[in-house]
């Protein structure tokens, strides 16, 4: 196994783990700002935190945490930003991202001994660099991260879902979204050794866009969405050893491969399932059910209802000729 | 079908609401006592549905005391007291969208404000959560991604969300629109159930249509005040005018009942 012989290397250790954290962090988060649909926002953190970064260069404190202060920060602006204004939340929005890009270069130019190849490890990712310092602090980000999530999964469920009717019910949904926010904005920082802040969002929604070509509940697209960003940050971090390719890169590869496949898997899938199913009177207006007038038959494990010389079997939103 | 001893559920009193400082829905004075089943009917703009959204805690109540089952509503914002006992089926052609959510998990959705601090759903809330979607025929369908259903068909899981919570209110907006006759029928059917169940019911529509047999009382809203309350009229069942309504012209018995509108072929 080329996986258990990497395990011999300190760094690849190292690598594996803080991957691992990503690829389980990422996607829990994600499936709510798809569900939202921002899948993009964690790009724009990801611009805040660079100069978040390189203000940490600057001012010699460990850039894990200004990228930290700057990104929640950004997380915060934006959501107020988005929950104030319609129509120039947008407008707002892309002030912020350049205003991170630009003051990070800019930061980084004004320190003595900084260019701006020292963001380079930042942008793209420097996985084999992390140390155990950082292994600590990314343990507890991504914990804090999945922890609340999967705590406050259903108000956040609810919230995104339908957050008018989630007002409506009395849950405080501008706090549920800052809170998003702002667990988003941790994600990122975690992210961004592993995959570097220029790839941050691929991990929080490929996973996702993958599970949702599989799955048809929340539960399932989420353990589905889970499982492949773990799949796919481990397999990338190996490959990307042997094969000595940036890490982030080779991960997001492998995520993009993966979706192709599934979108593949899910045409067959869809062909071969239009071909076995012979779907009754496209406008089938009425609705079968107890009472309704039609004899009802009980076939194994689904109802017959007897529709003028025919048998009508519930399906997902219309009737099968049975 | 009113109970023999009146009890207030809704309460306003010169109540002016509006989404900015500027009022909607003027002055308005209304009770609705326990059991009653009240259609609001008016135009597109009349303000009916931004009266019914300041009673959510979706629009803001400038003026005047509004109280639900006798607990004051305050200016901004909802409680969870009243959001689980206050039912809503938000006017929505379809559920769900980017990311696949079954029935049972939209539902559940409803239950959140009976749920404690943590939200973990017990046995009692995951049965409220089945009677909910029986309560509306969905069954067969409970575990079937939601986006996968009929438009009918989705409507009738938001009246089980809104069911999830066991509310003693239940506020509908535009339940019939768009929804096509085999699905109005399911409807109806399921309405009066909730009924029989003694649910109050505040149903804004254009038209009564299929409803007409459960509604005990109509309130027509013409530009942000109440133009009518009384006994529902024959007139305003929905006899098809073919008028579009964005002009409001003698509503309390003209010719024209440009507050009603057509069952099919609206919107």
């Amino acid at each position: 196994m080329p996986v258990i012989e990497l395990l011999q290397y300190d760094f690849m250790r190292r690598a594996l783990v803080a991957g691992l954290l990503v690829g389980l962090a990422a996607p829990v988060v994600g499936i709510f700002l798809v569900q939202r649909r921002l899948a993009l926002i964690g790009d724009g953190m990801g611009h805040v935190a660079l100069a978040g970064v390189a203000a940490g260069v600057l001012t010699g404190a460990a850039p894990v945490w200004t990228a930290l202060v700057a990104a929640v920060g950004g997380a915060i602006a934006i959501e107020l930003i988005r929950a104030r204004g319609r129509t120039s939340g947008d407008i707002a929005l892309a002030v912020l991202f350049y205003g991170g890009i630009a003051g990070g270069v800019v930061l980084i130019s004004l320190s003595p001994t900084g260019t701006p190849a020292n963001l380079n490890a930042y942008l793209f990712g420097a996985i084999t660099t992390t140390s155990r310092a950082d292994l600590v602090t990314f343990a507890v980000l991504a914990g804090v991260v999945l922890v609340t999530s999967l705590l406050l999964a259903r108000r956040l469920f609810a919230v995104s879902n339908d957050p008018e009717y989630a007002r409506a019910v009395g849950l405080p949904v501008l706090s549920l979204n800052l809170l998003l926010a702002v667990l988003t904005a941790v994600t990122v920082v975690v992210s961004m050794r592993v995959v570097g802040l220029l790839l941050i969002s691929a991990l929080m929604i490929l996973p996702n866009a993958i599970a949702q070509l599989l799955c048809h509940s929340f539960r399932a697209s989420l353990l589905a969405a889970v499982a492949t960003g773990v799949v796919v940050s481990v397999a990338g971090i190996s490959t990307s050893f042997y094969a000595n390719t940036p890490s982030g890169g080779t991960i997001v590869l492998f995520a993009i491969g993966v979706f192709v496949l599934a979108a593949l898997g899910a045409a067959v899938r869809d062909m071969v399932a239009r071909r076995r199913h012979a779907a009754a009177e496209v406008h089938h207006a009425h609705e079968h059910g107890a009472g309704c007038g039609h004899d009802a038959v009980a076939h194994d494990d689904h109802v017959d209802y007897l529709h003028e010389g025919h048998r009508h079997a519930q399906h997902v939103g219309h009737y099968d000729e049975h | 079908m009113t109970d023999p001893t009146p009890e207030p559920v809704i309460a306003l009193r010169g109540v002016s609401i509006g989404y900015t400082d500027r009022a909607v829905v003027h002055d308005v004075d209304l009770v609705v006592q326990r059991g009653e089943v009240v259609a609001v009917l008016g135009a597109n703009g009349s303000g009916k549905t931004t009266l019914v959204r300041g009673l959510l805690g979706l629009a803001r109540i400038l003026t005047g005391e509004v109280e639900l089952l006798g607990r004051p509503v305050g200016a901004r914002g909802r409680s969870r007291w009243h959001g689980a006992r206050i039912g809503y089926v938000p006017q929505r052609h379809t559920v769900g969208g980017t990311v696949a959510s079954t029935v049972r998990e939209v539902v559940s959705s409803g239950r959140l404000p009976r749920l404690g601090r943590v939200g973990w759903m017990r046995e009692a809330d995951r049965a409220a959560v089945t009677a909910a979607i029986d309560a509306v025929d969905l069954t067969p369908w409970a575990d079937v991604d939601i986006a996968d259903l009929s438009g009918g068909q989705q409507r009738r899981a938001l009246i089980a969300r809104a069911l999830a919570s066991e509310p003693e209110v239940l506020i509908m907006d535009e339940p019939t629109a768009g929804v096509d006759q085999a699905s109005q029928q399911a409807l109806a059917r399921s309405v009066a159930r909730l009924v029989e169940l003694g649910v109050t019911l505040l149903i804004v529509t254009h038209e009564v249509g299929p409803l007409a047999g459960v509604v005990t009382r109509a309130v027509v809203v013409t530009e942000g005040r109440i133009a009518y309350d009384g006994p529902l009229k024959d007139s305003m069942i929905g006899a098809p005018d073919g008028a579009h309504d964005h002009h409001v012209h003698d509503p309390a018995g003209g010719a024209r009942r440009p507050w009603l509108r057509p069952t099919i072929g609206g919107r």
